[in-house]
């Protein structure tokens, strides 16, 4: 058997019967990564050693017969924007690429509080900019379905390593899109939670606003273990929210009857690739014959959100990233004459294009005489999105849309023309705007074996019925035991 | 017409802290330019009537207890400095002689 195969629930069984040990799973995932991550390239950083060591002892755990906790043992990948005390954490930044966090983030100390395993960093979009981790200025990492295409972004290295079975699960962060695209481009499910689910401590902020921590997963009972494991409030995190978790697991009874799932016609438009669009028509249909009915609703809104995103998450980026001064961390040009230079330089040679593109175009709508015409008129528009949601959730429970309007592209296709780029985060954008919850799961392929990914959005809070949806679904289709040839 | 010019370019970068090339500049220019024609479709909204959405939580002010507990270590928060000297971040002189 193929341990690097199994989902984190298929691992906990065979861990709990002690038919595997803790230290033949991580020495098989590891090996594994020393075998195919030079094809991939979804890890910056791999703690090998200090993932042996966890793992012997949890072996030594168990061999005392203590009660485990559900991820003792289970190997995980976490994106390299999350604070990990003593292990380098980049946000793939030449400016950060010395950095090592004298603190774990919340989530970190949660997933050590269960035991998992952390095998390592993977590669993103600098600073979490991008929707094809091409902006890493390290790396590109590759689309394990088809090396000459990319994994979306930002978390691009998270989504490889899990579709590659580099580790069993791991964490990324969504701004705007940046778990649910690259999760449809590598066909794993990939979760962003509600606004205010999971504490944000320790996460290197891009806009403050939006940014959530959310898993890359195998299939949905992982999904919802994962959450559970993040999920809660933290006295850290001011935005993290003081609402009981519920046990996710229990909300996979694979019953969707009757629930009504809200399809937005603003979402069905001309562009949008047609194989995408029939891999989408036909979930629809499969959620249809296991008991849940469809509700036309109405978003408005939708064709301004992209416009409105990029104002609001560059003004808060270039406040978030103000704090690379070269002084305390990170690093610094050599000989500055002076306080200015040193700044100017330390940023210019330490930030890459795509970074410096929205620092600029967030200080420029913050800036005097145009914060009134930028920045509040997208703050303004930012409510309108809101309310089409709030409004659309009175007919129903979910909603369904594609993650991404095309499947996976090629290297370089987009990376001469940000707008273009921008756009292609059109669907998965307004979520982030509104705070709420959304996750995409695999439900089909192209004729030329790439990934399509279907997003279900639900009401703030309610990531228990996206799940349950979810699960049903992948309960009749199959789509998510495939694996790519890598 | 254009949205933004090369002036605004030079004036925004010195801002953000930015030292950005002559070309750099141009190019820049002409990428802010097509982001901002794109913005632009915002107006279309009549939002005279709308308040602005600055955070999705109905949350305002957050307290807590004010208790001292364990921070950092001096040596700890020092250890990413890229120049120090004893106990303190280095910087270059800002003072004249």
């Amino acid at each position: 058997m193929d341990l690097t195969r199994l989902t984190i629930h298929e691992m906990q069984e065979l861990l709990t019967k002690r038919e595997v040990s803790a230290t033949e799973l991580v020495r098989s995932v590891l090996d594994r990564i020393g075998r195919v991550d030079g094809q991939v390239k979804a890890y910056t950083t791999v703690t090998e050693d200090a993932a042996l060591k966890q793992a012997e002892a949890v072996d030594r755990l168990r061999a005392t017969g203590a009660p485990l906790p559900p991820l003792a043992g289970i190997p995980l990948a976490i994106k390299d924007v999350i604070c990990t005390q003593g292990v380098r954490t980049t946000c793939a930044s030449k400016i950060l690429e010395p950095y090592v966090p004298p603190y774990d983030a919340t989530v970190i100390r949660r997933l050590k509080a269960q035991e998992a395993i952390l095998l390592g960093k993977t590669n993103m979009d600098e600073f979490a900019m991008g929707s094809s981790t091409e902006n890493s200025a390290f790396f590109q990492t590759r689309n394990p379905w088809a090396l000459d295409y990319v994994p979306g972004g930002s978390s691009g290295g998270s989504a490889a390593a899990v579709a590659a079975d580099l580790c069993a699960a791991s964490l990324g962060s969504d701004t705007g899109g940046s778990i649910r695209q690259p999760a449809s481009f590598c066909g794993i499910a990939g979760l962003k939670p509600t606004y205010g689910r999971v504490s944000r401590y320790g996460l290197v902020a891009f806009a403050s606003s939006l940014d959530q921590i959310g898993p890359f997963t195998k299939d949905i009972r992982d999904c919802a273990i994962m959450l559970r494991a993040i999920a809660g409030h933290d006295p850290h995190d001011s935005t993290s929210v003081d609402l009981p978790v519920p046990d996710y697991g229990a909300a996979l009874t694979g019953d969707v009857r009757g629930i009504r799932i809200g399809i937005p016609d603003e979402y069905f438009v001309e562009g949008m690739d047609p194989e995408v669009e029939a891999a989408i028509w036909a979930a629809i249909r499969t959620l249809e014959e296991l008991g849940g009915t469809q509700e036309k609703v109405s978003l408005p809104h939708t064709p301004y959100a992209i416009a409105t995103y990029y104002l609001v998450a560059t003004a808060e980026a270039s406040s978030n990233l103000a704090r690379y001064d070269g002084v305390r961390y990170g690093y610094r040009t050599s000989k500055p004459d002076d306080l200015l230079e040193m700044y100017q330089r330390s940023r210019r040679e330490g930030f890459g294009p795509e970074v410096k593109r929205r620092i600029m175009l967030g200080t420029y709508a913050l800036s005097a005489g145009y914060y009134d015409a930028y920045y509040l008129k997208a703050q303004k528009v930012r409510t309108l999105i809101r309310r089409d949601f709030e409004r659309a959730f009175d007919t129903c429970e979910v909603i369904a849309t594609p993650t991404s309007p095309t499947p996976p592209f090629k290297f370089g296709e987009k990376m001469d023309d940000p707008l273009q780029m921008y756009l292609s985060d059109i669907f998965t954008i307004s979520v982030n705007l509104a705070g709420l919850p959304g996750i995409s799961i695999p439900c089909g392929f192209t004729k030329a074996g790439l990934p399509i990914g279907l997003q279900l959005i639900g009401k703030p809070f309610d990531e228990a019925t996206i799940l349950k949806v979810a699960h049903a679904y992948e309960q009749a289709t199959d789509w998510h035991r495939c694996t790519p040839a890598v | 017409m254009m949205k933004i010019t090369l002036a605004e370019v030079e004036h925004v970068a010195r801002l953000a802290r930015l030292e950005l090339t002559l070309e750099e500049k141009e190019r820049m220019r002409a990428q802010l330019d097509s982001i901002l024609s794109h913005i632009d479709t915002l107006n279309e909204l009549d939002t005279s009537a709308v308040e602005p959405t600055s955070h999705v939580l109905p949350m305002t002010n957050v307290f807590r207890e004010d208790e001292a507990t364990p921070s950092l270590a001096q040596e700890a928060a020092l250890a990413n400095a890229p120049d120090r000297h004893d106990l303190f971040f280095r910087v270059p002189r800002i003072l004249e002689e």
